[in-house]
């Protein structure tokens, strides 16, 4: 970051001092993510979920990597030899568990990544290029996570691969012939298999480029905090390292022990018994559900039942889910409002946690069966998602009052302990 | 494209107040994005359906065991297909109802071959959200209209497959097919 207090880089190891002089690489990780990157003193946990995000897709990474060496991508032997890799493979159990369970573990910190940064505003000025590139990554993320679900050819890789792929038949005219496309063939088959380990691959590391580009934003205006107040002067931040780096240390400790817990006692708490079963084009599982990070998704997907203008409830349903997530790209321009934290903000405050529950139902009724009383639920709470957007918040930003801000960061930080003794209290750095 | 003759060398501009490098810019440019265009248009087509996979894409099935009442469960393009012969009585409940009252409306006659009203070749998907739904096999739930039955979210069809409760928008679709012989159709 470039606030003029940041520290430069200066290395005296001679072996540090001759790489840096080569390829400024040492310089990069210090100001990026080292002593030379200065961090508002007053981030909370909610802080921590971006880097343990960072940790989650090394797990994938590395497990997944290990996955495909054991993998057969051929709808012959796709689910034999996951079951291999199971049952025979030295540590095969581990790794699979790791992976299917990381994969639950990488949305479950992701979500948290944004609820933060939509109660906190972190996708306010001047940061909205990191909130497009942090949606970018968890469409991204999307893709290949329903990819890899295919990839154990069990019946609800078949049956999801089937429905996903169905939406897209809905598009009038071009959609079948994209449908067809993107299967290799008329119904999930051996092409799509292969396509879909392919890209299962490939997009993990495509991913990390984005992250990489993500961070980068990032680092040009620095860190949002709770106080939604930008940095004033040296005294409201502290180096990255070491007092963020132990921070995030400790939650990546408390992280792991969450991800053991479920890995190790119930690996497969967040999977479908279905899935077990071999991909079987003739008999349809009685519940096709996708995984549970996509519930709330489904839940709109399913919640259109009657045509509207001539268009038919199939489409309208697609359009509304596809809908549901690039609307979430206006929303640096939704909600004019400069105050950016929650906390300050009372009337967006109580819609903001009635946003959070509407989403919870979403995703409660995405897992429910599509039958009633769930699909008029999904309408309502669907409706509600978008009014939340389009109408509830552009007019808050508009009407509401917000609560005074503090001076700057330290100021809050002295207030919350008690401390306002003039001596403390620097003097913002104009 | 055709040579450019130019006697300036200079890359300065012609009598027609074209820059000869402003030419070759543009031409160089244009003829490399119709190579990308050329490049680009395999890379997208590799993703359709393989010569094996299109090999498969029409299915010979043979009539001759469907005894009326019954039906078979075959596949098309790997997909779920039924083969219904239907009863006199079947074929006259289907043509009691008014096309008019229908989700989606169709006759018996539209959804079969003339004069082989008895053969009702329908997909076994259905159209609500792709599941197989029950009634060709021995003996699995017809439904309340007897003939066809989802069990993933209760669509009912009848002995037309033709949708007529639940939440499936259209009909069981009746893929393309021409009688072969009096006993074998070729379907797609």
């Amino acid at each position: 970051m470039s606030f003029p207090w940041a520290e430069q880089y200066t290395p005296k190891n001679p072996v540090m001092v001759w790489i840096d002089e080569k390829l400024p690489l040492p310089r990069l990780a210090y100001n990026a993510v080292g002593a030379g990157y200065p961090v508002p003193r007053n981030l909370n946990y909610f802080w921590n979920f971006g880097v343990l995000a960072g940790l989650a897709l090394v797990i994938q990474i590395v497990t997944g990597v290990i996955m495909a060496m054991h993998y057969g991508a051929n709808d012959l032997v796709a689910f034999s030899t996951v079951e291999q890799t199971m049952r025979d493979v030295n540590a095969g159990w581990l790794m699979r568990y790791a992976h299917a369970n990381g994969a639950s573990f990488f949305f479950i910190v992701v979500y948290l990544h944004i609820f933060r940064g939509l109660y906190f505003g972190s996708y306010k000025a001047p940061r909205e290029m990191v909130w497009l590139l942090g949606l970018v990554i968890f469409l991204l993320m999307m893709a290949t996570a329903f990819m890899g679900y295919v990839l154990p050819w069990g019946q609800m890789s078949y049956w999801g691969a089937k429905v996903i792929t169905g939406l897209f038949g809905a598009i009038p005219v071009v959609g079948e012939p994209i449908q067809t496309w993107l299967l290799g063939g008329f119904a999930p088959g051996n092409a799509s298999l292969n396509r879909f380990f392919s890209l299962h691959f490939l997009l993990p590391f495509v991913i990390a480029g984005v992250i990489i580009l993500h961070i980068w934003a990032l680092h040009i205006p620095g860190s949002s905090n709770p106080t939604g107040v930008e940095v004033k002067g040296p005294q409201d931040t502290v180096p990255f390292h070491p007092y963020y780096t132990a921070k995030d240390g400790f939650g990546a400790g408390v992280f792991l022990i969450a991800f053991c817990a479920l890995l190790f006692f119930a690996p497969n708490f967040l999977g479908h018994p279905d899935n077990y079963i071999e991909a079987n084009p003739l008999s349809t599982p009685a519940h096709i559900v996708p995984e549970w990070y996509f519930w709330p998704f489904y839940a709109i997907l399913r919640a259109f039942t009657v045509d509207f203008f001539f268009v038919p409830a199939k489409l309208l349903g697609v359009l509304a889910m596809f809908a549901s997530i690039l609307l979430l790209f206006f929303l640096p321009w939704l909600d004019t409002s400069p105050v950016r934290s929650g906390k300050y903000r009372p009337t967006f405050n109580k819609f903001f946690w009635i946003l959070c529950l509407d989403v919870l139902i979403l995703g409660w009724l995405g897992g429910a069966p599509a039958e009633e009383p769930y699909v008029m639920m999904s309408q309502l709470a669907g409706a509600y998602y978008f009014a939340h957007f389009l109408i509830i918040l552009p007019l808050i930003s508009r009407f509401e009052k917000p609560l005074p801000l503090p001076g700057s960061i330290t100021e809050a930080v002295l207030a919350k302990y008690g401390k306002t003794d003039g001596e403390t209290v620097a003097v913002p750095a104009e | 494209m055709a040579i450019v003759e130019h006697t300036d060398s200079t890359g300065l501009s012609g009598d027609d107040g074209v820059r000869r490098r402003d030419f070759i810019n543009i031409a160089a440019v244009s003829f490399a994005g119709v190579g990308a265009v050329a490049v680009v248009l395999p890379l997208i087509d590799q993703m359709n359906p393989s010569a094996d996979v299109l090999a498969l894409a029409s299915t010979e099935v043979d009539l001759s065991a469907i005894q009326p009442g019954q039906a078979i469960k075959t596949t098309f393009r790997s997909q779920p297909l039924f083969v219904r012969q239907l009863t006199e009585k079947e074929i006259a409940e289907a043509d009691k109802v008014d096309p008019s009252t229908l989700r989606d409306p169709q006759t018996l006659e539209e959804r079969t071959v003339d004069g082989k009203k008895q053969w009702l070749v329908t997909m076994g998907v259905c159209t609500h959200l792709g599941c197989v739904p029950l009634g060709a096999g021995e003996g699995e739930n017809r439904g309340e209209y007897g003939g066809y039955f989802c069990p993933c979210h209760g669509s009912s069809y009848d002995t037309a497959a033709r949708i007529r409760k639940g939440p499936a928008p259209k009909n069981l679709e009746v893929p393309k097919f021409a009688f072969t012989s009096d006993t074998a159709i070729l379907v797609g």
